[in-house]
C-alpha cells in the first residue's frame, strides 16, 4: 500500500486508503507517523475521498492518530466523507473528537487561520 | 426462499476484506440496500478480525462464516476454535479491549450490535467463540 500526502500552509493532508480495516491499519499508522514526524505541521487533514470501508480497526488508528497529534497542539480534522465513513464516526463517537471539515476549508487551506 | 453458504479460511488478516465481501456477495440475493449491506459488510468484518486477532492471537487457525436466509431473515455466523473469551460481558462494553497496544478501539461488539438487529455471543475459554448475527432485509421502505 503507498500512501498519498500533501503538505501545504502548515497542513498534512493524508490521503486515505479505499478500504481500512485491521490489515491495512498496523501499516497505515506507521505510515501516517513517520509523515506527522517528518513534517512538523500544526493541522492534520484525513482525507477521506478514496475511501468506501472503514471498521473498527480504522477508529483505533484515528484515535491513537489523534491522540499523539493532541500531544504536541496541534489539531485534527477528517474531510470527504461518504455516507457509509460518516455513519462510521456517528456511530463511534469519532466525530466528537475529530470534527468533520467542509470542501470549502480544505480548497482554502486555511483551517489553520494562516 | 431459503439458501445457506459456508465459508471456510486461514485466520489471516488479508481474509478479513474476503469475507466481508463473500458474505455482501451472498446477501446482494436478497435484492437489500447499499445500507443495509454495507452495515453486515462491517459486522462481519469486525467478528471475522477478532477471531483473527483475539481467538487466534494472529497464530494459525481457521475461521468458519456461514450465512443463511430465509425470505428476508439472514443469519451469520463466525466461529473459531481459538482462546475463547473468559468475561464476555466485559468482552461486549464499548472501548474494552484486550489489546490497547495494537491501538484495538474495543468497538467492534458495539458495532456489530449498531448494525445487526441481534447479536449473541457464545465462548468457551480454550474451545473458540461463535458469534451470530442476525438482520432483516428490507424494514424500511425505498421512499424514506
Amino acid at each position: 500500500m503507498r500512501q498519498s500526502y500533501q503538505c501545504k500552509n502548515g497542513q498534512l493532508i493524508v490521503e486515505m486508503p479505499k478500504e481500512i480495516d485491521h490489515h491495512c491499519a498496523k501499516e497505515l499508522r506507521e505510515d501516517i507517523d513517520r509523515m506527522i514526524e517528518i513534517s512538523h505541521v500544526r493541522v492534520l487533514v484525513f482525507d477521506f475521498s478514496q475511501t468506501e470501508f472503514m471498521d473498527s480497526s480504522g477508529i483505533g488508528v484515528l484515535i491513537g492518530r489523534c491522540r499523539n497529534f493532541g500531544y504536541s497542539g496541534g489539531s485534527v480534522q477528517a474531510v470527504h466523507l461518504n455516507d457509509r465513513v460518516k455513519k462510521i464516526f456517528m456511530v463511534s463517537g469519532l466525530s466528537k473528537l475529530i470534527p468533520i471539515g467542509t470542501e470549502q476549508e480544505r480548497a482554502g487551506g486555511r483551517v489553520d487561520g494562516e | 426462499m431459503e439458501n445457506r453458504m459456508r465459508l471456510e479460511f486461514d485466520a489471516v488478516s488479508v481474509n478479513e476484506s474476503f469475507a466481508r465481501v463473500a458474505v455482501s456477495a451472498f446477501f446482494a440475493q436478497l435484492n437489500p440496500t447499499v445500507d443495509e449491506i454495507e452495515d453486515v459488510k462491517t459486522a462481519v468484518s469486525e467478528a471475522v478480525t477478532n477471531s483473527i486477532i483475539h481467538g487466534y492471537g494472529e497464530k494459525e487457525g481457521t475461521v468458519v462464516v456461514t450465512c443463511t436466509y430465509h425470505d428476508k431473515d439472514s443469519e451469520v455466523v463466525v466461529i473459531d476454535e481459538g482462546v475463547g473469551i473468559a468475561d464476555i460481558e466485559k468482552s461486549m462494553e464499548p472501548f474494552f479491549t484486550t489489546k490497547p497496544e495494537l491501538e484495538r478501539s474495543g468497538m467492534g461488539f458495539a458495532f456489530m450490535e449498531a448494525f445487526m438487529d441481534e447479536v449473541s455471543v457464545e465462548s468457551e475459554p480454550l474451545k473458540g467463540t461463535k458469534v451470530t448475527m442476525k438482520k432483516r432485509f428490507g424494514e424500511r421502505k425505498l421512499e424514506e
